[in-house]
């Protein structure tokens, strides 16, 4: 059975994916531009994500934009930003509705399409510099979205112990950038940022719904001029040597639970010959209700209500989280330990290994039924450079063996440890 | 059996009612996975109730529906039923509001054996004193963890401006003393008072065959003989229309003030068309006064009093309602008196019908874009037969609405005595 149906096509410095697929009700389109990420560049590209969802020449604020939005069926326009290992990633992102479903039935995509261009090349600006009270009003909203970190403590924690743990490497850029940047950007120098993305990023722009392939690239290609890019070499890993001792981070803040946060090197990443077992240990060690985190920190030791870990495979970083009472600090911390320890002897059962061999390929089964995962399951191949099927990525789960899952625990060194507490006594 | 059709969406589904009264709908979908819950109208304000057995009226802690929610997933021989889900390839979950709770699973893989370990897992009440114990300590950490959650704070702080003597003023999940009252015992009264299969509805969709699950479903239950029960008796709260208080503050440690206003319902005690035609209208409403292609949404940026966190919210259950509008603002005081202005203003104004079309388009392709979503069916469909509404007929009850349903609901929901407001301001 072939899951996904995928058409691409390059124009001049663009490349087109279209996914026809008829069990959505709308349509969405993304396009995504990829460049490396730089302690120069993160705020600026932040701005830029801002600036450019926020106003076009043709409506020069955003009610205008709104406003024709709303006259297209509510379709949707936002943009947003990932760190995928050592690249940044900008996203402005569309849906509208499958005119199908509507009692007036005017063709919304080629329409959306035409407004989604509008927005990546025809920006609210002139004479080499954005406008300028959009680029005030959108620094306020950037520098609102940083310090809201702030606010949500698991968020907050993970951030920190990042900062702490990569301080070294460019992985630890926050994907939002820096508040005390955000004002020393002119809109001369956003604009000079948004030229750079135009001409240099990597372009990749997806369809997915109920579309003729054909009929979107014929009106994909009228609509987006992209010049060829020149080709940018990529150092996609950072090498990291292990640490000597672990690093223990202690903040203070007044919180009334406490957020455990463990950083793991791993030395693995996508493409590496352990990848598939690193998913499979993973998930087996703190991702599902039978992992030995839910297991043992949470049902037998009840210390928390959530305990997981997660692996950032295109960093080759694993992070165990967890809320707990600031006393129980040391418990939870051996029970952790002894965890990875148990995992590294081969202590699981092939009852555990092959549920979670079942939950990960239900996970990328499920993953298909979402228009947003079938672009993100997509766009792995740009990040990666590896074209596979969905059937290959089922299959390579299926082989992971016992022993392969025991070299990916040993290559699992805990790196530094980060705990909020609430203020000392 | 009955076969209900939706054309203009495409869709098709059937429903059966069982002779022991459980609601069963299936909807056949083209998807990967099968979506499933069994919800239980049971919820965090049935606090004081009938029990059946002892036929008494009792009260019982807060936040034991939430509690038994966690329980409900305890097997006889003292493993966690997460376990089965796992072997069969599901994911499995459950949640707990104001007035149902629920049991889901979704699978790409052997449906039928996970829909049978769903039905039997909720109607197998399993858990000893030890584990009810054991549990404490982990909702404790949940309830903590919602404790430095600001925006769970701003939003439950409003409610209890609005709210006097109704039980939607309890946080759902309890507090840490109040959990530490519940029992074994009382985890049962409240499991036989609530858990008959006529108090529930099971709700399936994905690519399944719909005889076949509703002969399934209905082979499970009449193996299990339950018994036909008198209805529910749920004590019905005493609550004035007026809100308890004007306006209240906290202090929290946080970057950003937060700030939410809102409007308690007056008389909560609709059901089926009329409160589709009421919520759809201050829904639409709200986005009139406040939507982002408004003047005054560009007027509240350019104030700097909202950013992008800025949202509104209409809900209305059997006996409690309620509109919120906000998020994070430099200035909580200066918002509220904003916000309350433009209502009043609003109210002053005449319909601008142009802008009606427009907020009702967007409205209606809001709706196709949630329907791309099996959790959203599931989930929105269950709360909208429970209150007798059908979640299908959004599309045409949106374009039947006229401008004098949108005075009326203008009139009616938006009202002075009726006003409040609850702000997170920096320590």
């Amino acid at each position: 059975m072939v899951y996904l149906v995928e058409k691409a096509k390059t124009f001049g410095g663009l490349d087109v994916h279209a996914v026809p697929i008829n069990k959505f009700k709308t349509t969405t389109i993304a396009i995504r531009f990829k460049a490396p990420l730089t302690r120069e560049n993160v705020t600026k590209r932040a701005l830029l994500s801002y600036a450019l969802k926020s106003a076009t020449a043709k409506s020069p604020s955003t009610q205008q934009l709104e406003k024709r939005l709303d006259d297209l069926y509510g379709a949707s326009l936002s943009s947003g930003l990932a760190k995928k290992g050592n690249e940044h990633v900008l996203s402005l992102l569309m849906t509208v509705a499958n005119e199908r479903f509507l009692s007036d039935s005017a063709p919304l995509l080629k329409k959306v399409l035409e407004l989604l261009a509008e927005v990546v090349f025809q920006p609210f600006a002139k004479d080499g510099a954005f406008d300028a009270a959009t680029v005030e009003k959108e620094k306020r909203s950037l520098k609102q979205r940083i310090s809201s970190i702030y606010d949500d403590k698991m968020s907050y924690a993970n951030q920190r112990l990042i900062d702490e743990m990569c301080k070294q490497e460019v992985y630890h850029l926050h994907t939002y950038g820096y508040a005390e940047e955000v004002d020393q950007i002119s809109p001369e120098l956003l604009y000079d940022t948004y030229q750079d993305m135009i001409h240099r990023d990597k372009v990749d722009l997806y369809v997915v719904g109920q579309v003729d392939p054909e009929t979107v690239f014929t009106e994909v290609k009228a609509v987006f001029p992209f010049s060829g890019r020149r080709a940018m070499t990529e150092e996609r890993r950072q090498t990291v040597s292990n640490p000597e001792s672990v690093h223990v981070v202690e903040e203070h803040q007044a919180v009334k639970q406490g957020k455990l946060n463990m950083g793991f090197r791993t030395s693995i990443v996508r493409g590496d010959p352990l990848y598939d077992a690193y998913q499979v240990f993973n998930g087996l060690f703190g991702v599902f209700p039978h992992s030995k985190l839910f297991m043992n920190v949470r049902e037998k030791a009840s210390l928390a209500y959530y305990a997981s870990s997660s692996y950032e495979s295109y960093k080759g970083l694993m992070v165990v989280m967890s809320g707990i009472e600031t006393d129980n600090y040391e418990k939870t911390v051996n029970i952790i330990k002894e965890q990875l320890k148990e995992m590294q002897s081969g202590n699981f059962s092939d009852a555990e290994l092959n549920q979670t061999k079942a939950l990960i390929k239900n996970a990328i089964l499920e993953g298909l039924d979402s228009p947003y995962s079938i672009i993100d399951i997509l766009y792995q191949e740009v990040l990666t450079g590896v074209k596979e099927s969905v059937e290959d990525k089922l299959k390579r789960i299926d082989k992971v063996t016992r022993d392969e899952i025991i070299k990916a625990a040993k290559q699992t060194v805990l790196d530094t440890i980060y705990f909020l507490r609430n203020e000392a006594a | 059996m009955e076969k209900l059709r939706f054309s203009e969406l495409d869709e098709k589904m059937i429903y059966h009612r069982l002779s022991n009264g459980l609601s069963v709908y299936v909807l056949p979908k083209n998807f990967n996975k099968t979506y499933v819950t069994f919800t239980t109208k049971y919820g965090s304000i049935d606090n004081r109730f009938r029990t059946p057995d002892k036929n008494e009226w009792v009260q019982v802690p807060d936040g034991i529906a939430h509690f038994l929610e966690h329980k409900m997933f305890e097997m006889p021989d003292g493993s966690d039923v997460f376990q089965q889900f796992g072997r069969q390839g599901a994911q499995a979950n459950a949640f707990t509001s104001f007035n149902r709770t629920a049991y889901l699973f979704s699978t790409t893989d052997q449906v039928e054996k996970n829909l049978q370990t769903l039905l039997d897992f909720v109607q197998t009440p399993a858990w000893t004193d030890k584990s009810v114990e054991k549990e404490k300590g982990i909702i404790g950490q949940e309830i903590r963890m919602y404790d430095d959650n600001p925006d769970w704070r701003v939003y439950y702080g409003l409610i209890r401006n609005m709210y006097r003597n109704h039980p939607i003023r309890i946080d759902i999940a309890g507090t840490v003393e109040s959990i530490s009252d519940i029992t074994k015992e009382l985890l049962y009264d409240c499991y036989t008072t609530f858990y008959h299969p006529s108090n529930m509805l099971l709700f399936i969709t994905g690519p399944v065959d719909p005889d076949r699950i509703l002969k399934l479903v209905e082979e499970n239950q009449n193996r299990k003989g339950f018994k036909e029960k008198k209805p529910i008796e749920r004590h019905d709260p005493d609550e004035p229309e007026k809100v308890a208080k004007k306006t209240s503050v906290i202090k929290m440690d946080v970057s950003l003030p937060k700030c939410l206003i809102g409007f308690k319902e007056k008389s909560p005690y609709r059901s089926g068309e009329k409160l589709m035609k009421h919520e759809l209208s201050v829904s639409l409403l709200l986005e009139l006064i406040f939507g982002r292609g408004t003047e005054n949404y560009r007027i509240l940026t350019d104030e700097h009093l909202i950013d992008e966190s800025f949202s509104f919210d209409y809900s209305e259950e059997w006996s409690f309602g309620f509109s919120m509008i906000g998020g994070n603002t430099a200035d909580p005081e200066r918002l509220i008196e904003r916000l309350k202005k433009m209502i009043d203003d609003f109210k002053n104004c005449p319909l601008d019908m142009e802008a009606f079309d427009r907020a009702r388009k967007k409205q209606i392709g809001g709706v196709l874009r949630a329907f791309n979503s099996l959790e959203y069916i599931a989930n929105q469909f269950t709360r909208y037969r429970l209150n007798q509404m059908d979640l299908f007929n959004l599309i045409p009850a949106f374009e039947s609405l006229t401008g004098s349903d949108l005075k009326a609901a203008l009139e009616d929901h938006f009202n002075e005595d009726r006003f409040t407001s609850f702000s997170v301001l920096k320590k």
